[in-house]
């Protein structure tokens, strides 16, 4: 945190002058910077001790096991030699330092998994994410119109996103199943053969995304129905009186008024998706043959598969905030740009 | 509209049929639409509804077929509540279920709390390290959770927190306040700063004026985040396996974990205790759903 006063212009932090003081060469640099620091603490103290909860939760619980993580990927620890305390007996830990060695190996390809995962988890990414987007839009164009029963419809539109994924997981895993499956019955009345969902790499992919898509879309819809709301009606008069088509008035009324909706949501859902332990995790376990794989599932199994290689998992996960912080960075910085040039 | 040029006859017969024609010859109303728009409108609707529906629908009807009948999708003889009654005469599950209930509710207070705080504080004031905590609210997001839990042990068996509900909460609350405070944030950016001022000219603290003044009008944006926290603890396995090591402690989902080894495949046991499970997150879901689009619609937030 800087100690430099930004100028205080809300009503929880009472304004105070900023340089009163003459400034003294040289002299009491040191009871100047104090006295800043006083400042600051007197009209932001109010503010710190309200985010100082989430500060220390966070700091605590995710900033220190990030810091320590970081250090392990630069080591070679894992289970049997981090050192233990066994009843009475201390075994030292002997895992050494070994510099960037884990992120060589990892990033030339040489331990032949990286790319492979990479690739699948950036198809899983893009796919989910585009379908999440444009099934929410639409279903939430549709909800937003006047509706006969659209409090209805929403409601069941919504129920994928209330019920706890492993049930979510669990439910599809029941309905895919080779030979008991309900989605295979209904192939086999259509005179089509069974397909094995989670057996073959191919379907296994379409299946989690599929199982994805079902989990996040409401979401989608909910917030970007939310945003259609807010887009003022006489823009819409204004866009008609002009004599816009409806496909205009969607492409020069709606998607702008989307804008800022659509950039929150679509990070959110990059972010996510490109985590999401648990969809993978419940309904293939990365497999069949490691083919649902994606980056996150796999650091997971390298932290806890037989010999536990903490340093490796620490590796992907830096790996992995590396990549979406860039990502990150460069969706602001675009949009930053758009915005510009649209103003 | 124009300006009329022509000389002075009739100033007023010019503008009539100009308005005429865009208002006149159309039939329908804007939102209103023919018979066939509306079957196709409701039609799509209709069938996006059944997919989301279904798979729910299927496990609780699975859930009512008596012993291995959850092999046979086409049958539906003999329906019945045994694999409830099965369920529920297992003393554990009730345990388990009331380890959820404290744990998904702890989070959900104490995360909605800590959240709204912080989220009050970057809406309202400007201080040093209001950038950076919004980004560290990204960013806590980006760290994948697997690569968490060791290091995330070790601290929570420093603090002797293992085995306690204080873990779990504690734990939960990191994966849902970066989100949590984030929307929040955006939401009290649509409460007016006059009632603020108001409340700060009756002599009200800024914390006065958060908890008595916009607490309240956040009522919407407080349910979405309350729903959140309460989902993301209700259904997690992963911390919690982890955290809770002693049977008498399992949340539900660990426990019905070690079912499925336990009586071997014995899906439609589970299928029961999925619904079990899925019912108090309905009705937390159906106690916010009014709320859940306009508590959102502050989510369209710059940062």
């Amino acid at each position: 945190m800087t100690t430099t006063i930004e100028a205080p212009e809300s009503p929880g932090s009472p304004s105070v002058p900023e340089g009163t003081t003459p400034r003294k060469p040289a002299a009491g640099r040191f009871r100047r910077i104090l006295r800043r620091l006083r400042r600051s603490y007197d009209s932001h103290w109010y503010a710190w001790a309200m985010v100082l909860p989430v500060v220390l939760v966070l700091g605590v619980l995710v900033g220190y096991p990030l810091v320590r993580g970081l250090y392990y990927s630069l080591t070679d620890i894992n289970e049997a030699n981090m050192g233990r305390t066994i009843g009475v007996n201390h075994i030292p830990a002997t895992y050494e330092w070994v510099g960037l060695k884990n992120y060589r190996d990892v990033l030339s390809g040489s331990d032949g998994n990286f790319y492979p995962k990479l690739q699948w988890t950036l198809i899983w990414t893009v796919s989910c994410v585009v379908l999440h987007y444009t099934l929410g839009l639409g279903l939430a164009v549709l909800l937003n119109r006047k509706v006969r029963f659209s409090g209805m419809y929403r409601i069941m539109l919504v129920v994928p996103w209330a019920v706890p994924a492993f049930v979510s997981a669990f439910a599809w895993r029941l309905m895919l199943n080779k030979d008991n499956g309900v989605i295979n019955s209904i192939l086999g009345g259509a005179g089509m053969d069974p397909v094995d969902w989670l057996g073959q790499p191919t379907t296994a992919k379409i299946a989690v995304i599929m199982v994805n898509v079902w989990i996040g879309a409401p979401f989608n819809m909910v917030a970007i129905l939310g945003g259609l709301q807010a887009i003022p009606k006489e823009q819409y008069e204004a866009a008609e009186m002009d004599g816009a088509t409806p496909w205009q008035r969607f492409r020069y009324v709606t998607m702008p008024g989307l804008r800022p909706i659509s950039a929150t949501i679509i990070l959110l859902g990059v972010i996510w998706t490109f985590n999401q332990f648990a969809v993978i995790y419940l309904v293939t376990e990365g497999g069949p043959f490691g083919s649902t794989e994606i980056l996150v599932t796999f650091a997971y199994k390298l932290g806890f598969a037989n010999i536990r290689d903490y340093a490796g998992a620490a590796t992907y996960g830096a790996i992995i905030l590396s990549m979406l912080i860039l990502f990150a960075t460069a969706y602001r910085r675009t949009l930053d740009r758009k915005g510009q040039e649209t103003a | 509209m124009t300006t009329t040029t022509t000389p002075h006859p009739a100033p007023t017969e010019t503008p009539t049929p100009a308005r005429r024609t865009t208002t006149r010859p159309r039939g329908r109303r804007r939102g209103e639409r023919g018979p066939l728009a509306s079957i196709a409108l409701h039609a799509t609707l209709l069938v996006a509804s059944a997919i989301a529906i279904f798979p729910v629908l299927w496990i609780a009807l699975t859930s009512l077929k008596p012993g291995d009948d959850w092999q046979k999708p086409g049958s539906f003889a003999g329906l019945s509540l045994g694999n409830y009654r099965d369920v529920l005469s297992d003393g554990s599950f009730v345990r388990w279920f009331g380890n959820s209930v404290v744990v998904a509710l702890g989070t959900t207070v104490l995360g909605v709390f800590i959240a709204a705080s912080a989220g009050y504080a970057l809406s309202r004031m400007r201080f040093p390290g209001h950038k950076p905590l919004m980004w560290a609210f990204l960013v806590v997001q980006m760290f994948p959770v697997a690569v968490l839990i060791v290091p995330m042990y070790t601290i929570m068996s420093k603090l002797h927190l293992i085995n306690t509900y204080g873990s779990l909460i504690l734990a939960y609350c990191t994966v849902a306040v970066p989100f949590c405070a984030w929307m929040l944030k955006g939401y009290f950016d649509t409460i007016p700063r006059e009632i603020d001022e108001a409340g700060r000219v009756d002599g009200l603290t800024p914390f006065g004026t958060f908890w008595r003044l916009v607490m309240p009008l956040a009522r919407p944006g407080l349910a979405v985040t309350a729903f959140y926290s309460f989902l993301t603890a209700w259904g997690e396995v992963a911390y919690a396996t982890t955290f809770m090591n002693d049977r008498k402690h399992y949340t539900l989902a660990v426990g019905l974990g070690t079912w499925v080894g336990q009586f071997k495949s014995e899906w439609g046991l589970m299928t029961a205790a999925s619904v079990l499970i899925t019912i108090p997150a309905a009705l937390v879901f159906f106690f916010v759903q009014r709320h859940l689009v306009s508590g959102l619609t502050a989510g369209g937030t710059k940062s």
